[in-house]
C-alpha cells in the first residue's frame, strides 16, 4: 500500500487540510477509484472506505490483487468539515459534489474538485460512497446516472438486491459521478444505509459488494460470497408515498419488508395532541425501499420509496 | 391587499405562507412581478419592496395594472440568516420548476412559479451573498439577451453583465420563468446580510422608470436614469485569493482601477505579515470586492470590467 496526499488546502489557523488516497496493486495502473465522504457528514461512507482499506491491506499481502490492477481509494476528502461538525465546506457552506469538474482558478471548493478530479480521472471504474439530502433508512443499493456514456454493465456485479438507474437533472450535471461517466469512467454511487451514524452490518454490507464488484470484475482475488440477482430499477420507477400535512411521523414498518396494497406503513401525529392526523397505507403491493428517519415531518416530505413487487 | 401565494404544513403548528402584496388599480391587464429572499441571507431586496410598495401606496391613482410584490420566497431562510431552505439544506434556487406532487420545496417552487407565470415582466431581486460586495448588475443569460437588455437598460443599474448559460442553472427561477414565456430579469446588488440605502434607492428609481415605460404608471415623469455597461463573459477578470489570510482592501469599490495597482492584502494576523498582495490582473470597473476578509486559496476576492472589451454598447 501506498499512502499519498493528492490535495492540500491551507486554512490561516489551521491545519492542512491533506486529502489523503491509499493506493494498492500497481499504482501505473487505473482500475478502479473509490471515493469516500465529500461532506462532513459522510461518515459512514468515510467508515466504508477504511474498512476496504483495512481488507485491501491484507488482500495485497496475500498477492490477491491482479497484477495489472491498481486501485486507488480516498476516504474523506472534506475532514475540515467533519472536525467541526458542518455538512458541506467549513467556510462557504458550497458542496464539494456540485463543484466537478472543477476549476484550478476558481473558488475553493472548485479548487478542491480539480485537484481530486485531476487525480481520480482516467479510471476505469470510479465507486462513490454517496449520501442522500434527506435522513432516511435505505435499502442498501447502488446507482448510476444514464446517460449517452453508459449502459447497465456493471451493476450486477456488485450483487446487491437492487441497482438503480438515474436520469439526470440539471442540477446533477456537477457531481462527481455524471462527470467521471463523461470522462469514460465507468461510475456507480453506492449508498449505504446511513450518513451520520455507524451501522456496522450495513458497512459490511457495502464493503462485501465492492470486493465483490472487484472479484466480478477480476481486480482481485478473494473467496467472496456469490450475492444476490440484482434487480435494475429505474428510479421513476418507484412509487413515492408523500405526508399529507406535517407533524410526528411514525413509521411502522422497515426497509426491506413487502408490504400488501392498503397496509397501515405509518401514522402521522399532531406532535400537541398525539392525536393521529393521517393513516398512510401502501398504494400498492410492493417494497419498502426507504422510509424516513426524521421524525418531524413538513407537508409533502416523501416518506416512503416502494419498489413495485411484480410477483 | 396581501395573498397567500402557496402554503404547506410544517411540523409543529404553523404553515410555511409564501405571501405577496398585489397592488391593482385602473382597467390594465398589465402585470409586474417584483420577488426577492429566494436566498434568506439576501436582504438589500427587502428595502425594495418596502419602499416601492410605499410608493404605489402613495401614488395608487397614478397606477393602471398589477404590481405584485413578493418580499420572502423564502420565509422561514430569512428568519433564520440561512441561504438555502431551512432543514433541506437546499439552494432553493436550485428548485425550480419544482412540482406539483413532490416535495415541499418542489411544491412550494411550483406554486410560486405558476403564481408568477403571465407576469408582463418579473424582477427576482438577488444582493450578493456575505463574502462579496457588488454594484448593482443585472445578469442575463446570452439565449435570453436580445429579449431581455432592452429592459434591463431601463432599471437604472451600472452593468449588464450577458453571461454563457450553464446546465446548472436551468433549475432558476429565472430561467423557469423565461423558458415559459414570462421575461425575467435578474438583479444583483449589495451585500448579504446588508440593507445599502444608496443601491436600493438607485434600482427603486429603475423600477419606476420600468413602470412608467410599460405605462403600468401614468401621469408620472421617468426619473433619470443611468446608461449601462453591457458585456459578456470575456471582459469579466477574476481575482482569486492565492492563499489563506485575512484580506484587507485598498482599492476603491466601484472605480476604475489601473491594472498592476493593488487591490488589497492577505495578511496573517499571527506572524504579523503580508501573505500576499493582490494586484489587478487588468484595468477596468471594480465591480466586485471581498467583503468578508477570511479568505482560503481560490477564495474570490475581486471582479473587474476590463476597460475598452466592456461597454461597447454603451
Amino acid at each position: 500500500m501506498i499512502e499519498k496526499t493528492i490535495f492540500t488546502v491551507e486554512s490561516i489557523y489551521r491545519e492542512l487540510l491533506d486529502i489523503k488516497a491509499f493506493c494498492f496493486g500497481d499504482t501505473s495502473r487505473k482500475t478502479l477509484c473509490i471515493m469516500g465522504a465529500m461532506r462532513g457528514n459522510e461518515v459512514q461512507q468515510m467508515y466504508v472506505c477504511s474498512r476496504l482499506v483495512e481488507e485491501l491491506k491484507k488482500l495485497e499481502i496475500h498477492g490477491a490483487i491482479a497484477k495489472d490492477k491498481g486501485i486507488m481509494i480516498i476516504p474523506c476528502a472534506n475532514y475540515y468539515s467533519m472536525n467541526i461538525g458542518k455538512r458541506f465546506w467549513a467556510m462557504d457552506n458550497t458542496d464539494i459534489n456540485r463543484m466537478f469538474p472543477g476549476y484550478n482558478l476558481g473558488e475553493t471548493t472548485q479548487r478542491i474538485a480539480d485537484g481530486i478530479f485531476s487525480e481520480i480521472q482516467g479510471y476505469e471504474y470510479g465507486i462513490q460512497l454517496a449520501s442522500f439530502y434527506q435522513p432516511g433508512r435505505f435499502l442498501t443499493h447502488v446507482k448510476h446516472m444514464v446517460t449517452e456514456f453508459t449502459s447497465d454493465d456493471g451493476l450486477s456485479d456488485f450483487g446487491l438486491p437492487y441497482a438503480v438507474r438515474r436520469t439526470p437533472r440539471p442540477y446533477d450535471t456537477t457531481t462527481l459521478n455524471y462527470n467521471w461517466q463523461l470522462w469514460n469512467t465507468k461510475a456507480y454511487s453506492l449508498f449505504t444505509q446511513s450518513t451520520d451514524d455507524l451501522r456496522e452490518k450495513a458497512a459490511e454490507e457495502a464493503v462485501q459488494s465492492v470486493l465483490r464488484f472487484m472479484k466480478n470484475r477480476g481486480i482481485i482475488s478473494y473467496p467472496v460470497h456469490s450475492g444476490y440477482i440484482t434487480s435494475i430499477i429505474d428510479e421513476s420507477d418507484m412509487i413515492p408515498v408523500y405526508s399529507p400535512c406535517g407533524g410526528i411521523c411514525r413509521i411502522t414498518v422497515k426497509t426491506g419488508d413487502i408490504v400488501e396494497k392498503g397496509q397501515p406503513v405509518a401514522e402521522i401525529l399532531n406532535p400537541l395532541t398525539c392525536e393521529i392526523i393521517s393513516e398512510i397505507t401502501a398504494p400498492e403491493k410492493s417494497v419498502v425501499f426507504f422510509h424516513i428517519a426524521s421524525p418531524l415531518i413538513v407537508e409533502g416530505t416523501v416518506i416512503f420509496k416502494l419498489i413495485r413487487n411484480k410477483i | 391587499m396581501i395573498k397567500t401565494s402557496a402554503q404547506a404544513m410544517l411540523s409543529v403548528n404553523e404553515k410555511l405562507k409564501i405571501q405577496k402584496n398585489s397592488i391593482k388599480n385602473g382597467n390594465s391587464k398589465k402585470r409586474i412581478s417584483i420577488v426577492t429572499g429566494t436566498h434568506g441571507d439576501e436582504l438589500e431586496g427587502q428595502y425594495i419592496c418596502y419602499a416601492l410598495g410605499k410608493y404605489l401606496n402613495e401614488n395608487i391613482s397614478r397606477l393602471n395594472g398589477t404590481v405584485d410584490i413578493y418580499p420572502a420566497l423564502n420565509p422561514l431562510g430569512i428568519d433564520s440568516i440561512t441561504r438555502g431552505i431551512p432543514n433541506y439544506d437546499l439552494d432553493m434556487n436550485r428548485t425550480f420548476p419544482g412540482t406539483e406532487s413532490g416535495t415541499m420545496p418542489e411544491m412550494i417552487a411550483h406554486e410560486i412559479l405558476e403564481d408568477i407565470k403571465g407576469s408582463d415582466i418579473c424582477i427576482d431581486i438577488h444582493a450578493s451573498n456575505i463574502f462579496l460586495r457588488e454594484i448593482p448588475q443585472i445578469r442575463i443569460s446570452v439565449p435570453t439577451a436580445e429579449m431581455l437588455v432592452p429592459y434591463a437598460k431601463m432599471l437604472n443599474v451600472d452593468f449588464v453583465w450577458v453571461h454563457e448559460s450553464a446546465t446548472v442553472l436551468e433549475s432558476t427561477l429565472a430561467h423557469s420563468l423565461n423558458s415559459s414565456g414570462t421575461k425575467t430579469l435578474v438583479v444583483e446588488m449589495g451585500v448579504g446580510m446588508r440593507i445599502t440605502k444608496e443601491y436600493c434607492s438607485q434600482l427603486m428609481n429603475g423600477i419606476i422608470n420600468l413602470l412608467v415605460n410599460l405605462e403600468i404608471l401614468k401621469d408620472t415623469d421617468s426619473p433619470s436614469v443611468r446608461e449601462p455597461v453591457i458585456s459578456l463573459d470575456g471582459a469579466v477578470g477574476f481575482v482569486n485569493s492565492p492563499s489563506a489570510g485575512i484580506f484587507v482592501p485598498e482599492a476603491s469599490f466601484g472605480n476604475i482601477i489601473e491594472e498592476g495597482s493593488i487591490i488589497g492584502n492577505v495578511v496573517n494576523p499571527l506572524t504579523a505579515k503580508i501573505t500576499e498582495q493582490v494586484t489587478a490582473p487588468c484595468s477596468g470597473l471594480l465591480f466586485t470586492l471581498r467583503e468578508y476578509p477570511v479568505v482560503y486559496g481560490g477564495s474570490l476576492i475581486a471582479r473587474i470590467l476590463r476597460q475598452n472589451e466592456g461597454g461597447s454598447e454603451k
